[in-house]
């Protein structure tokens, strides 16, 4: 039963996890990238309007460092929890 | 020496490399030719799936897209790795730890019937089939190119490639060949694309040089450059869309989730030994192919002034070799609508005089640019390298549905595992002659389908999965008939509105919120979540045992060995 209740909390923190860094996922993708597309390109960052900038290249390392969040985070929690395989 | 001879030295020692490993890493029981034995380390299965993910589309068309569209070329990019985000979060880990050798393998356990286990393998066959002959032409399309022979010549060449380390390794052979694929296929991409953006901005690292100044001291940005050059022309402004945002929008949204969905990307995860090892090797797997997907919007922009400067308002008589070169494959036209012997590129169709592929664009960039004769070989030679990674990858997902989801699973329960190897080998064979025949005699419709075999897959197979992982309530009844809706839904929308198989194609204004058929996978996918979830409601919850497998899958401890004799 002990294990069962442990279970249920590390599905729960996995959950919660996951909600913020998706947020984060969609923001930078379709929120920067296309929704804020044209208020964003009034700034520039050296010859690239910012909202161009972010739906070419941010999005794409955001995206990477999302995942290594995601590895880090649940390596803790794995370990946090003695569910490492 | 000419570009044809370094062509024939760099593809034959890829070549000959890729055949070495083949037989260095032969398949012996199943469980290699499936899934590698599953001892496969995070990094070697990065840069596989890297291989594998990135196409003949990736490499040649994508740069090439971005090249005429600018800123709408942006769903490619965000589309094709944000699905990343999606599979190392919500698929990769859950899937290792359930280890099974394929996806239609979980459906049909999870959901507890062989109806379920049906209709996913008919979903797998359906995209992988699609994208698998796309493929082999552009195999066929390098050859003919750069060692001027026959493009059915070429395809048969790449299939008997194909065929040797597939049939030979499975996913052994495949997994390390398509190490070996990654390593030539990006520093076929980053040379020529280092190469031009010293020349152009004097900056190095094309991802900075494409936001840096001209080199020429004039102190002008050279995306304004383009902006300026296109306006000129009458074409959009490069960093500005014109399509729909809600297009945009469905667009990405079907790619990313068709990503996550595609069964030749997500059996990759099973090949690692824990769960752990699923995780970062999505995450180095998106790296890897970052390194390309950043690198491409650069191309793009390079190609792009390129090609503006060399052509527009110069004379017919005086253009390059490169220009006559790619007259002849008919994939490049010029008629001299005005007959002032120059050549017009401008946006108007009635007056523009020159027509361009766009998969031409990376192919002629280093010509373009004048680099020298082995980075053109070069090119050619990672060219093949994605097209054959990506190829290889697919026959294997469909000789895997085809031995162990129909043979094993459904028709022949008692087979030995030699005998499903066999069998394995021999649908491996099939499929190879399948998709050279759809090569070599590409029905009209294969370049189209390609782009929406995402569409299938995330209108199919997606919701399933993530709801067999997420919700423990998710019954037969529910994930079946989201899957068959779900797919007949975008099959219909394709036939219709993309293939005119339903009497004329209706005109863009008629879509359905005005989305497009790229974009309608997004739709359906909502669709199967919809009628999965509301047929589940309305039927009994899935027993006990399935319930439990649930809860086991959820935890990584303990994941079993992808198991050889299940």
């Amino acid at each position: 039963m002990n294990q069962n209740i442990s279970a249920q909390k590390y599905w729960r923190i996995n959950l919660k996890y996951l909600s913020i860094l998706l947020f984060i996922w969609f923001l930078c993708s379709f929120g920067l990238g296309v929704f804020f597309v044209d208020a964003l390109n009034n700034f520039k960052i050296g010859g690239f309007p910012l909202g161009f900038w972010f739906a070419q290249q941010g999005s794409i390392y955001i995206f990477v460092v999302l995942i290594f969040t995601y590895v880090f985070l649940m390596n803790r929690l794995d370990k946090r929890f003695g569910f490492e395989d | 020496m000419s570009v044809q001879v370094w062509t024939y030295i760099i593809v034959g020692i890829t070549f000959a490399l890729y055949i070495g490993i083949a037989i260095w890493s032969r398949a012996g029981s199943t469980k290699d030719f499936y899934v590698a034995g599953g001892g496969v380390s995070p990094l070697a299965n990065g840069m596989a799936t890297a291989a594998d993910w990135m196409s003949a589309a990736s490499f040649i068309s994508m740069a090439g897209i971005i090249s005429f569209t600018g800123y709408d070329g942006s769903v490619y990019l965000m589309g094709w790795t944000g699905g990343y985000v999606l599979l190392a979060l919500l698929l990769a880990p859950y899937l290792r730890k359930f280890g099974k050798f394929t996806v239609p393998d979980f459906i049909g356990d999870r959901y507890y019937s062989d109806t379920a286990r049906i209709v996913a393998v008919v979903c797998a066959l359906l995209v992988s089939f699609t994208y698998v002959a796309g493929q082999m032409r552009g195999v066929g399309v390098v050859f003919s190119r750069f060692l001027e022979v026959d493009i059915n010549t070429g395809v048969i060449i790449g299939m008997i490639i194909v065929l040797f380390y597939a049939v030979l390794g499975g996913m052994k052979g495949i997994t390390y060949t398509q190490v070996a694929q990654y390593c030539v296929l990006i520093f076929a991409f980053m040379v020529p694309a280092i190469f031009i953006s010293i020349q152009m901005t004097g900056n190095p690292i094309p991802q900075l040089g494409m936001g840096d100044t001209l080199n020429d001291g004039s102190g002008v940005y050279l995306l304004e450059k383009l902006n300026g050059l296109s306006t000129e022309l009458g074409f959009n402004e490069y960093t500005e869309g014109s399509k729909d945002r809600i297009d945009i929008l469905a667009i990405t949204l079907a790619l990313m989730v068709g990503t996550a969905g595609l069964p030749h990307v997500i059996v990759r995860f099973f090949t690692v030994k824990k769960v752990k090892d699923a995780r970062k090797s999505a995450g180095l797997a998106l790296l890897l192919i970052a390194v390309l997907y950043t690198t491409a919007p650069a191309v793009a922009v390079f190609a792009r002034v390129n090609l503006i400067e060399t052509v527009s308002d110069k004379s017919y008589e005086g253009m390059p070799e490169w220009f006559k070169n790619w007259e002849k494959t008919g994939l490049l036209t010029f008629e001299d609508k005005n007959q002032d012997g120059k050549v017009q590129y401008v946006a108007d169709p009635q007056i523009n005089e020159l027509k361009v592929d766009p998969d031409i664009m990376v192919l002629a960039n280093p010509e373009i640019a004048n680099l020298p004769a082995w980075v053109i070989a070069l090119v050619a030679a990672g060219c093949l390298a994605a097209a054959l990674s990506t190829a290889a990858g697919l026959l294997l997902v469909i000789s895997a549905s085809v031995s162990h989801d129909l043979i094993k699973k459904i028709f022949m329960p008692t087979i030995s595992d030699k005998g499903e190897l066999l069998a394995a080998r021999l649908s491996a064979v099939v499929a190879v002659c399948v998709a050279g025949y759809f090569g070599i005699n590409p029905p009209g419709f294969v370049a189209a389908v390609v782009a929406l075999a995402f569409g299938l897959a995330a209108a199919s197979l997606f919701p399933a999965i993530i709801l067999g992982i997420f919700y423990k309530r998710m019954n037969k009844e529910g994930a079946v008939s989201g899957m068959v809706v779900g797919i007949l839904l975008m099959l219909f929308y394709m036939a219709k509105f993309k293939l005119g198989w339903l009497g004329d194609t209706p005109p863009a204004s008629e879509w359905w919120f005005g989305i497009s058929p790229e974009g309608f996978g997004s739709v359906a996918m909502v669709v199967n979540f919809i009628v999965s979830l509301t047929v589940c409601r309305f039927t009994a919850a899935p027993p006990q045992e399935v319930q439990e497998i649930v809860e086991n899958i959820r935890i990584p401890s303990g994941s079993p060995e992808v198991l050889s004799n299940h």
